[in-house]
């Protein structure tokens, strides 16, 4: 990994929050069975509460990393932690993450409550708890009065919000995004971006978002991590210093003009070298 | 969330309501508007224009037929038992009801049972298939090789082994209806969202709980496919095994009927036991589409209607 860089503002470097990461990943890599190696050498420490972006151009690994702090394929070098976990009874730590699909990944055959639900009734939770807890996760991202539509009469955006409602109805600690509103117009993609900040404002995880937005991710995080590609490795460790709540008015702003040309020039160079 | 359109409880949009949305996008843009429509369309006594041509169009062209054909017989004085015209046919159908009908009973119970032991069979086998790979790998070949032999050709053997003819025009039948429910509901256990599979594994969930809440939800809309072709094939199974078994006696089935009717030269009856064997396929083809539209329509693209 390259040495945090020096930047001016408004993008500084990130600094180490005080305490232990909730996940740490040192040297983990990743090579798949026919010898393609998707990733090497990724040091990330995350910390409690940040809102962190993995940025970086088409095949560079960035979902790989992700799949993998999920625990969804194992590493086939160094070694992922989760110092601030509990154990489960074989002495593996409990991840306590949500997942959020590059599509909404629902049931069609389920409603919105019943797909909500899902992850309580795979860990048991009686059904009337499941289905309390899962309409109000569906009224935290505006769904209240569509809990018995079925997939198919929902739109794109209202599917992602059911998708988003699912990863944080057993109340993650941390919540994995993997180019979520990739496939959104641009305005539900505005829109859904302040409601995912709105949410983490509220429920105070800490937030991976995995896009190849350069700009999405400058008015999201607070870090953004830079990715490039063959293999795919961390290249630069920014800080946007931005204060939140962000709004439609610091997209216009100068400051976030500015940040988002500092980060394009930094993926940028990652894409040459 | 900072939504601004106002919700209604209904998950189905009304007129009312349509116009309401498409005001509000047009305001913000927001994505509520971007909700597929469903389809509102006139009536005429309870269905759609389209349902209506969807009947009428066949309807007239059976009527044609028919009245070509009973115009020809009279013309041509073609004798009854040669080619009766339909109106002999119906008539016959009328006045021999009465053993008909029991034989028609017969080849019915033969088919229905036949079908169970289809779902029953293949369901269990294809979860079993699914669960493990080697058992897939040492018994589906033998699954094949069931479907590709001709029925006719082993019917006979099975009529030697089996005593009782019911229970061997009913084994013939099930050979022939178990295998396209067997590979369609594997395809359908096997072609759950991969992402859904990651989901489940994400939560931990067990072999069991992922078969219960995905796969086999997944795979309800190939079973059901494969339904349909069993139904018609194990009706074919039945009238096939009791062609071979030739037996008469009180338990007959239409097959039979039609074999007496042919050595006998009624052959307006044997034409009336035809009807019955058509129209009793169209009846359980009919019927288990209507079972899968009823399981399906909330939820299936096969179920649905869009205006594109």
């Amino acid at each position: 990994m390259t040495a945090p860089a020096s930047l001016t503002i408004p993008v500084e470097v990130a600094r180490s929050t005080a305490g232990r990461p909730v996940v740490e990943l040192r040297g983990v890599g990743k090579r798949y069975s026919n010898g393609t190696l998707a990733v090497a050498g990724v040091d990330l420490d995350l910390h409690g509460g940040e809102f962190a972006s993995l940025l970086g151009p088409s095949g560079c690994g960035k979902s790989t990393v992700l799949r993998m702090i999920a625990g969804l394929g194992e590493p086939s070098a160094g070694r992922i932690d989760w110092p601030r976990a509990q154990h489960d009874g074989r002495g593996q730590p409990v991840r306590d993450v949500g997942f959020v699909f590059q599509e909404p990944t629902l049931m069609p055959w389920a409603t919105a409550l019943q797909n909500v639900m899902l992850p309580l009734r795979l860990e048991k939770v009686a059904s009337r708890e499941a289905a309390d807890r899962a309409a109000a996760a569906l009224q935290s991202v505006g769904l209240d009065s569509f809990l018995r539509a079925y997939p198919r009469e929902l739109s794109g955006g209202m599917k992602m919000r059911v998708s988003i409602a699912r990863a944080l109805v057993t109340e993650p600690r941390i919540l994995l995004l993997d180019e979520p509103f990739a496939a959104l117009d641009e305005i539900t993609r505005h829109k859904l971006n302040d409601d995912l900040l709105g949410l983490w404002a509220k429920a105070g995880f800490t937030v991976l978002f995995v896009t190849h937005s350069v700009f999405e991710s400058v008015y999201l995080s607070q870090r953004i991590v830079v990715m490039a590609a063959r293999p795919g490795r961390i290249v630069a460790d920014l800080g946007i210093d931005a204060a939140f709540p962000r709004d439609a008015a610091f997209r216009t702003s100068v400051e976030y003009a500015e940040a988002c040309k500092i980060v394009s020039a930094r993926l940028a160079a990652a894409i040459v070298s | 969330m900072t939504d601004t359109v106002a919700r209604p409880s209904a998950a189905r949009p009304s007129p009312a309501r349509l116009s309401q949305a498409q005001t509000a996008a047009a305001a913000n843009g927001t994505d509520e508007a971007a909700r597929p429509v469903a389809v509102v369309e006139k009536r005429w006594l309870g269905l759609t224009v389209e349902t209506w041509q969807k009947i009428l169009a066949p309807l007239a062209i059976g009527v044609i037929v028919l009245g070509l054909w009973e115009f020809i017989v009279r013309q041509a004085g073609i004798p009854h038992y040669i080619l009766p015209g339909p109106l002999l046919i119906f008539r016959t159908l009328i006045s021999d009801w009465g053993t008909l009908s029991g034989s028609l009973w017969i080849t019915l119970q033969i088919t229905g049972l036949a079908l169970l032991a289809a779902v029953l069979v293949g369901g269990l086998l294809s979860i079993l298939f699914t669960q493990s790979k080697w058992l897939e790998l040492s018994l589906f070949p033998y699954a094949i090789i069931l479907q590709v032999t001709p029925i006719v050709a082993i019917a006979p053997l099975i009529i030697i082994w089996v005593n009782d003819t019911l229970l061997s025009l009913l084994i013939c039948a099930w050979i022939v209806a178990f295998f396209p429910i067997l590979s369609n509901t594997i395809l359908g256990l096997n072609s759950a969202d991969h992402n859904l599979v990651n989901l489940f594994q994400l939560y931990g969930a067990s072999r069991w709980q992922t078969l219960i809440y995905l796969r086999l939800p997944a795979a309800l809309p190939y079973f059901l496919g494969g339904l349909r072709i069993s139904g018609g094939l194990a009706l074919i199974g039945a009238v096939v095994a009791e062609f071979v078994a030739g037996s008469g006696g009180t338990a007959s089935g239409l097959a039979f009927r039609i074999l007496e009717a042919g050595y006998q030269l009624k052959i307006p009856r044997m034409f009336a036991a035809l009807v019955m064997v058509s129209m009793s396929g169209i009846a359980i083809f009919l019927v288990l589409s209507f079972i899968s539209h009823l399981l399906l329509r909330r939820w299936h693209e096969s179920a649905m209607r869009r205006e594109n």
